[in-house]
């Protein structure tokens, strides 16, 4: 449906399917200097870097509906179905709170304040349709040609596209960057998963409250997370630890905030069948992997989130001759983001190795452009990226976990610094503040660098930013210890990590 | 800051050392530090001198203070003198004949004399010789020994630590002086706290803690809080929260919650200095001698006390108009916070950041709130930025009236209202308002001139009432020292005094050397949009860089959580300024938007690690927030914009 507001802009490609084929391969005068496939936050950055630059762009994006039907604009994960609805109903979560919070603070609010998903879920669909809208106008100033098409590969020079109405379409590039992304995973083992489940493509545009809900891992801890916000019934199946990779002091502490804060959690469970029930409930059937014991339950909604696969399936790399990983699917990727074939990139989520984050595509994606215009040869650094988890409690960190700074430096050259500490908001609120919490991992040797700041609290990504380019300075204890607070906020915590794990 | 000028009648001895004379030296084990003069070889002199330059390098002048530190900790009696000077004879002769024996360094028969006399300055602010370490403490020169000894106190510091009641006293119990006062008591010593709030003119006074617990930032950042969640509860509707009745707010609740947080933290400073076993006196202090304070409590029982070393960290408190009635019928941000009934329409005199917080909040409460201005808003912030946290106030409801200033008596009027003249500051034009209550907040006085500093001549600033201190806090007196909003040209920051508190109890008491540091301390104005700052203001930059080598970028911003909101998206705005010729090195850093301080605390760590443009561009965004805005395609360069 949005994707019928502006004209098409690449009449040239669909007018002349062929004119591309033997004219483009090698020579690329007739067709792109660059082909971008896949219209998210890296191909985008990508594409409008390198026409900035003067080069010939294409994107060619194309949203295969999700099993449940949910369909969305340009932009791609991020802005349709991640970090901007995500962090809005997040938003809405927190208000929630505040709401709470304000009778506290003097303010004479009625004691049960009902949430009306219909509106909040329009008021984001909104936001996420003006950005789809601005990413467009965006791509026409810049020249970059649009092609609203699914793309396979024909040979390492040529893509052919496919329109909604089976209308094919061969566009030939120089250079080829492939940022498609991923799409959740459907648990197809399990009876009913397909057919009853939804995944966080369809969760930020359903038009009713999803109801009782059981979300089934970080994408599962924030979508539990406002749902319970928002007053649902949410509950949290897992198979093994919640917000693998993370550290995992720093995710226990996260999942008890948000069990404390009215989150069910079902630990070590597993799914075994959805069915429906004859009153329109979902029934889920699970069995207890310790036990073995199988136990039941009824829900409004089933949301699967156990991970993401990467959409590389209907590329048809292989005639291109690019390779991808033998479990991950992802397309494997050299320091350059170059494949196994030297003029075709990966960037992004679909990419063996990297962090499936947006400001990291972005950046790869700018990086990429800039090389390839030749206009700098900087790589990019995937070392200390700050990331930020929007759980109930949110959790902030940049570089290496506990572990994996223990794993690398060995347990005797690590110090951690940390503290709980409670913010100056929850004390007059009467909110409990036993997860707040912040470690500092260091080096142990003087000057004590920093490996690793890990924040629970909130604003915990406002907190992170500046830390990080902190961490990418070279940061040393001793020298955010020089640091002094700003009073009262919650960041001055990190600037006064005094009590070493060591001490006790 | 105040490095005190140099004595006006500087002994003979102050001239450049001469050459090494025989005999001077009466002590045999110098020669451990730094030599006997005649019979050190060469090679030995070296140590204590850099060689070459004249002038020591900061670290080997390190070394030096270290050193003479630990000949002043070492030795009951320490003294450095110069062979040829008369007072430091008689000095010597008074030790002698009290049959006491002495540790000599003669600065003239040392090559780095000069930095030994230099470096002494900094530890006990005297430049003159003799200069006399009794038992660790510096009794001071000649005259300052002859009249230890008449007073018995000499007698008393050669008998050990018993000279005084406290190594300790610390005047003010308030965040600088809590933590000096506790960091003294961890490191061993014996030390009091002296603190007595003296009641404003409407009555209001407070617990242990000082501005910053009682009625500054904690209070005021309750009550921003409160402000922002009217804010929130308007957003709440439009994402989804529904609810129809007008919300009202009640003052009484808020404050008597805000009060009972304060009286927690007020506790809670009491049972910490009693843990850490320093003696806590409500009292009001007063210098009566040296080393000696008297302490008045409530019911006007005087008690003295003496001590090695004092702090003074008395603070300050809100300044009045100086015209009739501005006592008897305004109030202050001494009275705002625990005021028991709501202020109604509001007059904020005055432009400084405690009148924009509190005029900020008191809107957002849904106060109806003027503020009135002489010239400029938030004086010593950027000036840009200032204006922008100005203009978003007025847009969402504050009231301000420009070049006014009260002149005439405030009257009362029908009870609970107050009318209030002002008259324009350019040229005729008077305007006349009637308000419920009016708040000043015109600038704050140092608390200086009733404690007795004129008795042991302790220097102020006699315009501002400030104290001037050198690098290590110390006063023109070397025992007295102050931290804390009384400095001359310091900061007046929480956060700054307990840093400079902790470090200087850590120098007194527990042999450290590290000084607070009063570069790029990041601070953060709590007005409805938060104001963020670290580093030079644009006009300070240009002044201290020049314009030309400056590199302004900046960009406005739209917090995604504002969208959905409807808020608007012209407002947020940050920039940073760099040196371009030091490598884009960030000088400046400015964020006008919410969480602020959240977002300013870890810059201001980056700032110390040296961060430049170049790392900003380098370090990933964390999506989607505020902080990320230095991702913005739109953060441009400011002074290319200006050239075009």
């Amino acid at each position: 449906e949005e994707r019928r507001e502006m004209p098409p802009t690449g009449q040239e490609g669909r007018e002349c399917p062929l004119r591309g084929v033997r004219g483009g391969c090698g020579s690329g005068r007739q067709g792109y200097d660059l082909l971008v496939i896949g219209g998210g936050s890296g191909g985008l950055a990508c594409a409008k870097e390198a026409a900035q630059l003067g080069k010939k762009v294409a994107v060619v994006d194309y949203v295969e509906p999700s099993p449940r039907g949910t369909r969305w604009g340009l932009g791609g994960t991020c802005v349709n179905v991640g970090c901007i609805p995500k962090k809005l109903m997040h938003q809405a979560a927190l208000l929630g709170d505040m709401i709470r919070d304000a009778p506290h603070y003097g303010w004479e609010v009625p004691p049960l304040v009902p949430h009306d998903w219909k509106k909040m879920a329009e008021a984001v669909q909104n936001h996420v349709k003006s950005l789809n809208w601005g990413h467009r106008v965006q791509l026409q100033d810049r020249k970059v040609k649009y092609f609203n098409i699914k793309a396979s590969f024909v040979n390492e020079h040529m893509v052919c596209g496919v329109t909604k109405d089976g209308k094919e379409t061969l566009l030939s590039a120089e250079h080829i960057v492939i940022a498609t992304g991923g799409r959740p995973r459907y648990p197809t083992h399990i009876e009913g998963a397909l057919e009853y489940g939804i995944t966080s493509d369809d969760i930020f545009w359903l038009k009713e409250s999803p109801g009782k809900t059981p979300p089934l891992a970080d994408v599962a801890l924030e979508c539990a997370g406002f749902l319970t916000g928002l007053g649902l019934d949410a509950t949290v199946m897992v198979r093994s630890i919640p917000l693998r990779g993370f550290d995992q002091q720093m995710s226990s502490l996260v999942t008890e905030y948000m069990a404390s804060h009215g989150t069910r959690f079902l630990r070590g469970c597993t799914p075994s069948r959805v069915g429906r029930l004859p009153d329109g409930q979902l029934q889920v059937i699970w069995e207890d992997l310790a036990s073995g014991k199988k136990d039941v339950g009824t829900f409004d909604t089933v949301l699967w989130a156990i991970g993401r696969v990467p959409e590389t399936r209907s590329l048809h790399l292989e005639n291109a001759g690019v390779n991808t990983h033998p479990n991950s699917q992802k397309i494997l990727v050299d320091a350059g983001e170059a494949t196994s074939v030297p003029h075709i990139y990966a960037i992004g989520d679909v990419a063996e190795g990297r962090p499936e984050l947006t400001p990291p595509a972005v950046m790869a994606g700018k990086l990429l452009a800039r090389r390839l215009c030749g206009q700098s040869s900087d790589l990019m650094d995937y070392d200390n990226v700050p990331t930020t988890v929007f759980t109930p409690l949110e959790y902030g960190c940049v570089g290496l976990s506990e572990e994996e700074a223990v794993a690398r430096h060995g347990e005797e050259h690590v110090e951690v610094y940390h503290a709980y500490y409670k913010p100056l908001e929850f004390t007059v609120a009467e909110r409990d503040a036993s997860q707040c919490y912040i470690k500092m991992v260091c080096l142990r040797e003087p000057p004590q660098l920093v490996l690793g700041l890990h924040f629970l609290g909130p604003n915990a990504g406002e907190v992170t930013q500046g830390f990080a380019l902190g961490i990418k300075c070279g940061a040393s204890y001793a020298q955010v210890m020089r640091t002094l607070g700003i009073h009262p906020t919650c960041a001055e915590e990190v600037a006064k990590l005094r009590i070493t794990k060591r001490s006790g | 800051m105040a490095q005190p000028p140099p004595p006006s009648s500087p002994p003979r001895a102050q001239t450049s050392p001469g050459p090494a004379k025989v005999g001077a030296v009466p002590n045999r084990r110098l020669g451990s530090v730094r030599g006997v003069p005649m019979s050190s070889p060469p090679g030995r002199r070296a140590r204590l001198s850099s060689p070459g330059t004249g002038r020591s390098s900061s670290e080997t002048r390190e070394e030096l203070r270290r050193r003479l530190l630990g000949l002043i900790e070492g030795n009951r009696v320490m003294i450095f003198s110069k062979s040829y000077c008369p007072h430091s004879t008689r000095v010597k002769e008074l030790f002698s004949s009290l049959g006491v024996e002495c540790h000599i360094l003669e600065l003239d028969q040392v090559d780095d004399g000069a930095s030994v006399q230099e470096v002494l300055s900094e530890i006990t602010n005297q430049r003159t010789v003799p200069n006399i370490f009794v038992n660790k403490v510096h009794v001071g020169g000649c005259e300052q020994t002859f009249q230890a000894h008449q007073s018995g106190v000499l007698e008393k510091l050669l008998q050990g630590d018993s000279a005084y009641d406290y190594d300790l006293i610390v005047i003010g119990g308030g965040s600088g002086g809590l933590a000096c006062a506790q960091e003294a008591a961890v490191l061993g010593k014996k030390v009091m706290v002296l603190d007595f709030v003296v009641p404003s003119p409407q009555g209001t006074s407070w617990g242990l803690g000082g501005t910053c617990v009682n009625v500054g930032c904690i209070p005021k950042k309750l009550m921003h809080q409160a402000a922002l969640l009217g804010q929130a509860l308007i957003d709440s509707r439009k994402f989804g929260w529904e609810y129809n009745q007008q919300v009202k707010h009640n003052w009484e609740t808020m404050t008597e919650a805000i009060q009972n947080h304060i009286g927690s933290l007020n506790w809670g400073y009491r049972l910490s200095l009693r843990e850490k076993a320093v003696a806590y006196v409500n009292s009001y202090g007063e210098f009566v001698e040296h080393h000696k304070i008297k302490a008045t409590n409530r019911k006007g029982q005087e008690t003295c006390y003496t001590a090695a070393k004092f702090v003074i960290a008395t603070g300050e408190r809100p300044r009045y108009l100086g015209i009739q009635g501005d006592k008897e019928y305004c109030i202050t941000s001494d009275d705002l916070f625990s005021l028991p009934y709501c202020p109604g329409k509001t007059l904020v005199v005055g432009a400084s950041y405690v009148a924009l917080e509190c005029a900020g909040f008191l809107a957002g409460l849904g106060l109806d709130v003027t503020v009135m201005v002489r010239s400029i808003l938030l004086r010593g912030f950027d000036q840009e930025m200032a204006e922008k946290v100005g203009s978003y106030m007025e847009q969402h409801g504050v009231k301000f009236l420009r070049k006014f200033v009260p002149i005439q008596q405030l009257e009362k009027g029908s009870p609970g209202k107050l009318r209030v003249v002002a008259e324009s500051t350019e040229g005729p034009g008077a305007v006349e308002g009637v308000y419920n209550t009016v708040l000043l907040a015109i600038g704050r006085d140092s608390c200086t001139r009733k404690i007795g500093l004129e008795k042991i001549g302790v220097k102020i600033n006699e315009k501002s009432g400030k104290i001037p201190v050198n690098d290590v806090e110390q006063t023109n007196v070397p025992y007295v020292y102050a931290i804390g909003d009384i400095l001359e040209g310091k900061l007046e920051l929480t956060p700054v005094a307990i840093q400079a508190g902790k470090l200087l109890a850590r120098r007194l008491f527990g042999g450290r050397l590290e000084k607070c540091d009063y570069v790029n301390v990041p601070t953060t104005v709590f007005t409805p949009l938060e104001y963020g700052c670290c580093g030079l203001s644009e006009e300070k930059a240009i002044e201290v860089h020049t314009k030309e080598n400056l590199e302004v970028y900046h960009t406005l911003f739209w917090p995604l959580e504002w969208t959905v909101a409807g808020r608007d998206n012209n407002t947020c705005y940050a920039k940073i300024i760099c040196n371009k010729f030091d490598n884009e090195r960030v000088v400046g850093f400015h964020i006008l938007g919410p969480n602020a301080g959240e977002v300013t605390q870890g810059f201001a760590a980056a700032m110390k690690c040296g961060l430049t443009k170049q790392l900003l561009d380098d370090t990933i965004g964390i999506h989607p927030t505020c902080g990320e805005v230095w991702k913005e395609k739109t953060f441009l360069k400011l002074t290319s914009v200006d050239v075009v």
